[in-house]
């Protein structure tokens, strides 16, 4: 099902927290909205779901308008945050819920209703927990109950917020991967929201960044890392260094910092090297070396300017012992941004 | 690190005279105001054998009185538990122009005086009152008769089961609704099947609470009632009866027999407490 946003807007009192959204998806996607928290990702996604109604704009599913249509006519499978399982029911009767509620006709048999909970969590590798309550799982389990909840309607889109939220580390980078391979395995239309833009990149197809109640870029998870429009992507999608300062003759210049910005305006101007666009060179501006970090293949190295400006580099581990006491390093690519 | 005291104290905990102390004033306390008129009562009432104590309870009066009690606690203690459900309910999951108003106004019985309470209604409903007329027109009695008894339980005993659920229902917000509802579900279909379950043992426990007020109750229900003997006296109102006749074995008999149905509810709430530890907080599964 393909879904297309059109210029929704969404005010809560006064205070806007959807400003004018345009997203199209195609059928079959897997798409992020990332973005810092009260960005407005969580209204997005309840207005997707027909859990929140625009102020104004159109919600089309496939051809069909649905922006007023009530969330049970959408067919969304819908992931909470805090994943609001039924406490009270089963595992089995919480992926139940969906198809019980059913009426005459549409309703599955007692028999297809139960092979439908069996097939839904062995696809999410509970097996055999059927007949445990919410209580008795952990935060990760609990995570693959609502997932296959939302699953069990054969919903036209799967909406997910912040699935990982609540979860340590390693159930998280795991549940990642699952995620991915229920969406390969099911091919449903899939959004999530996130915080954490190293998921979105990880996990996504295409990856939406919010900001303030506006989507700031839309684009491949390689388009929004390599080619951030603005000030506010760049920051927010992996790591980088910020200079403030000036544009002169397409050279940007902050202190003892200074760097090619070919076609940006004279004047006050923002730039960003990523900690990997940095490698050494005789040439380029001489930092102090604080501290060398190894993590796996890669060690990040912390310097100061002569200006005390704190940089970030990232190198191979092979590469670390060259990083120490006063070195030269210029970056192999920038971004630089009017301020 | 260094060596343990010789018996590690929790941070907040105070020396042990200090305990000793509160929990002694306390348990004095309880014993002065609460077991020992309680204990008072069983004693007055069997003063004169269990035979004399059991032939008062089972006067035809006395015997009017409990089913009065008990025909009026099975009428208001659901009627409330039905309007505290729907109360809660409006109130927690959702939002309306009102609100504020609608709490305030659950409230109401309990800043009332039940005398007040019970005049209120003899103002709607007695011979002078705004309806008066048109109900003897039509030959309906309300005050003065068991109608009138039951009206003034029911507003006495409102806010009981109310109470206990808005912050439970609060507590636990909406998402679970939201994702019934998500997948197709109608409103009173996740009513019944979602909410309703969720705040089931907090129910219980207001539906006890409530219970005990209703059949207890005296003020409200001695305005409306017009104490006629053998028809609309309730058993506090029969044991006023009789203790203002010098009767008072009968009347601490009678007193007992309150006691122990409140004894029974305490008993009954006690053991909820206990299998279902988290009832205040109407966790269940
Ligand atoms: N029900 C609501 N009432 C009032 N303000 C809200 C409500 N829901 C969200 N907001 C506001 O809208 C903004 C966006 O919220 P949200 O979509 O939850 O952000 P995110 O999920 O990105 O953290 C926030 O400023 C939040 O305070
Ligand atoms: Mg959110």
């Amino acid at each position: 099902m393909t879904i297309s946003i059109r210029s929704v807007e969404k005010k809560f009192g006064r205070y806007p927290a959807l400003n004018h959204v345009d997203l199209e998806i195609a059928d079959g996607e897997l798409v992020a909205l990332l973005g810092p928290s009260g960005s407005g990702k969580t209204t997005l996604l309840r207005t997707i779901a027909g859990l929140e109604f625009p102020d104004a704009g159109q919600v089309l599913f496939g051809a069909e308008d649905v922006t007023f249509a009530s969330a049970a006519a959408r067919r969304v499978g819908f992931v909470f945050q805090q994943y609001a399982l039924f406490k009270h029911m089963t595992v089995a009767k919480n992926i139940a819920f969906g198809l019980d509620v059913r009426k005459g006709a549409e309703k599955p048999s007692k028999a297809e209703i139960a092979k439908r909970v069996d097939d839904l969590l062995k696809l999410v590798e509970l097996d055999g927990l059927g007949s445990r309550y919410p209580s008795q799982l952990s935060g990760g389990q609990r995570q693959r109950v609502a997932l296959s909840r939302a699953l069990a309607v054969q919903p036209s889109v799967l909406l997910l917020d912040e699935p990982f939220g609540a979860l340590d580390a390693t159930v998280r980078r795991s549940l990642r991967k699952e995620l991915r391979r229920v969406h390969d395995a099911t091919g449903v239309t899939t959004i999530f929201v996130t915080h954490d833009q190293e998921e979105a990149l990880e996990l996504a197809d295409r990856v939406a960044i919010l900001n303030a109640g506006r989507i700031e870029q839309i684009g491949t998870p390689h388009e929004v890392h390599d080619n951030p429009v603005s000030p506010f992507v760049c920051g927010f999608v992996g790591e980088a260094n910020r200079f403030e300062g000036t544009v002169s003759g397409g050279r940007f210049t902050s202190g003892a910092v200074s760097f090619g910005a070919n076609g940006v305006r004279d004047g006050a101007a923002v730039g960003f090297v990523r900690p990997h666009d940095l490698v050494l060179d005789d040439g380029g501006l001489e930092v102090r070396v604080d501290r060398v970090h190894v993590q796996g293949a890669l060690a990040s190295v912390s310097a100061r300017a002569a200006d005390g400006h704190h940089i970030e580099i990232t190198t191979s581990r092979a590469d670390a012992p060259r990083f120490s006491g006063a070195i030269k390093v210029a970056p192999r690519m920038s971004h630089v941004y009017p301020a | 690190m260094a060596a343990q005291p010789a018996r590690a104290r929790h941070p907040t905990e105070d020396p042990a005279w200090v305990k000793v102390l509160v929990i002694g004033l306390v348990a004095l306390f309880l014993g002065l105001v609460l077991i020992l008129p309680l204990a008072a009562v069983f004693a007055e009432a069997l003063r004169k054998g269990v035979d004399v104590a059991l032939a008062a309870i089972t006067t035809s009066d006395a015997l009017a009185a409990i089913k009065l009690t008990l025909i009026t606690a099975a009428i208001a203690v659901p009627f409330n538990a039905a309007f505290g459900l729907c109360a809660a309910w409006a109130i927690a999951k959702h939002d309306f122009p009102g609100k504020a108003l609608l709490i305030t106004l659950i409230d109401l019985p309990f800043s009332v005086s039940p005398v007040v309470a019970g005049l209120i209604y003899v103002l709607v409903f007695g011979l002078q009152g705004w309806f008066g007329e048109s109900l003897i027109d039509h030959d309906i009695k309300i005050i003065f008769a068991v109608p009138g008894i039951v009206l003034a339980t029911i507003f006495v005993t409102f806010p009981f089961i109310a109470r206990e659920l808005i912050p439970l229902m609060q507590e636990q917000g909406v998402s679970e609704e939201e994702a019934a509802v998500s997948m197709g579900a109608s409103g009173l279909y996740t009513f019944w099947r979602v909410t309703a379950p969720n705040v089931r043992w907090g129910l219980l426990y207001g539906v006890l609470l409530c219970n005990a007020r209703a059949m207890g109750e005296f003020g409200a229900v001695s305005v409306v009632s017009g104490h006629i003997r053998g028809l609309t006296n309730t058993m506090p109102l029969h044991v006023e009866i009789l203790y203002n006749e010098y009767d008072f074995v009968a009347a601490f008999s009678v007193a007992a027999l309150l006691c122990l149905l409140a004894v029974v509810t305490l008993v009954l709430k006690s053991v909820l407490e206990i299998v279902q530890p988290d009832v205040k907080r109407g966790g269940g599964h």
